[in-house]
């Protein structure tokens, strides 16, 4: 054996092959416990906060089944939005006239412009918004036109069904639009 | 003189008081996440302004997947526990009440809801479920379920009604099922969304600025 034990001598001795134990430090380098912690704190303030649906609020009228229990609007404040397949928006403004010429194309980028002119030129109390989901549009143009009238601030606004004849101008204006391209 | 020499200090601190903030946020964050359980019908919702949480207790849910199949879900037993057996008065189903007490989630036509609830609950998933039939005016089943909603919670604060649609599901679902609320004198509902931000420059975002409260 190279080394020797120089410990007291009075105390009990161990045997020659026995060294003596070195004392480790008890000290351990957090760091990388620390980077983890932090990660995982990151992902868990991510998690928490993005999975939060929210609530929109839809208040239906009851269905007035005589005419004169309905309510009427104004001829001049009334703006009715058509919503058709692919995204397409359609509007006209007032009543849909016999040669179909107040009937315009938009989309939901540029509506909200429609919706803000109509809204500057209006008197507020006859501004009502009609809107006339045709079958083929999704549940998701439905939410983002409500969307647009809380957006826009506007206060009256109703579901209306579909009129045939309107159904009819849209497939027109589609199919013209899909001949253009 | 000589100039005072100035002692070699460590560089390594001591952690030890930032590991333990680290894991107190940690375990903070951890009991809070709620996970969302998963769900038997994956449903896409839009997103839109709303800025109102949209409640989780005490509600009846209409879902709207992208086939525009409708499924009805709603968490009071009790309530599940009075239409079963509604439903087996009036009808003569034959539901099995336990089972239909502990169903998350209804659809099927009325007359295979027996078969339905007594699937086992990893069965009851997937776009192979027949969903509520709502498309047909005349019979539309959601009605039904709408009474019995209506009756079960009579005299009792009226439930959180949701509806929660898929992006792409198409309108006359969605119209089904307005009208099955309205028949039942259901006028007040709420839409499940995601959260989005309000545009700039927008009339509801000047409000927002000059602090109105909003309109719920």
């Amino acid at each position: 054996m190279a080394e020797m034990d120089t410990s007291g001598g009075g105390g009990h001795k161990k045997g020659p092959g026995v060294k003596k134990g070195k004392k480790l430090s008890t000290r351990v380098d957090l760091t990388p416990m620390v980077d983890l912690g932090f990660l995982l704190i990151t992902f868990f303030i991510f998690t928490t906060t993005m999975s939060q649906p929210t609530a929109m609020r839809l208040f239906l009228p009851k269905d007035a089944d005589k005419p004169e229990d309905q309510n009427k609007a104004k001829e001049s404040g009334v703006i009715t939005v058509l919503l058709g397949k692919d995204n397409n928006v359609f509007y006209y403004e007032g009543q849909l006239d016999n040669s179909a010429s107040n009937f315009k194309s938009s989309n939901f980028k540029d509506i909200r412009g429609v919706l803000m002119d109509k809204k500057s030129r209006t008197n507020e109390k006859d501004l009502v918004v009609i809107i006339k989901p045709s079958k083929e549009c999704t549940y998701r143009n439905v939410i983002d036109i409500l969307d647009e009238m809380s957006i826009n601030v506007l206060k009256k606004y109703a579901l209306v069904d579909i009129l045939d004849i309107e159904e009819q101008l849209i497939a027109k204006s589609e199919q013209n639009a899909g001949g253009a391209n | 003189m000589g100039r005072a020499k100035l002692p070699r200090k460590s560089t390594s601190i001591d952690m030890t008081a930032m590991c333990d903030v680290a894991f107190l946020l940690l375990s903070f964050f951890i009991l809070t996440t709620k996970f969302k359980p998963a769900e038997a019908i994956a449903v896409t919702t839009p997103n839109s302004v709303a800025a109102k949480v949209a409640p989780d207790k005490d509600f009846v849910m209409i879902i709207i997947d992208k086939d525009g199949k409708v499924f009805l879900s709603m968490d009071d037993e009790n309530k599940k526990e009075f239409i079963a057996n509604a439903l087996n008065n009036t009808k003569n189903l034959g539901i099995n009440v336990q089972a239909f007490k502990k169903a998350n989630f209804f659809g099927a036509p009325l007359s295979s809801i027996a078969s339905f609830v007594s699937l086992p609950e990893d069965q009851r998933k997937g776009g192979n479920l027949p969903g509520i039939p709502v498309k047909d005016t005349a019979n539309n089943e959601l009605m039904t379920w709408m009474r019995l909603v209506n009756e079960a919670y009579q005299g009792n604060k009226a439930p959180n009604l949701l509806m929660k649609g898929d992006n792409l599901s198409k309108y006359p679902s969605f119209k089904a099922v307005i009208d099955a609320f309205k028949k039942n004198d259901f006028l007040k509902f709420q839409m499940v969304t995601n959260p989005e931000a309000v545009p700039v420059g927008t009339d509801l975002w000047k409000a927002n600025q000059s602090g109105e409260k909003r309109a719920e």
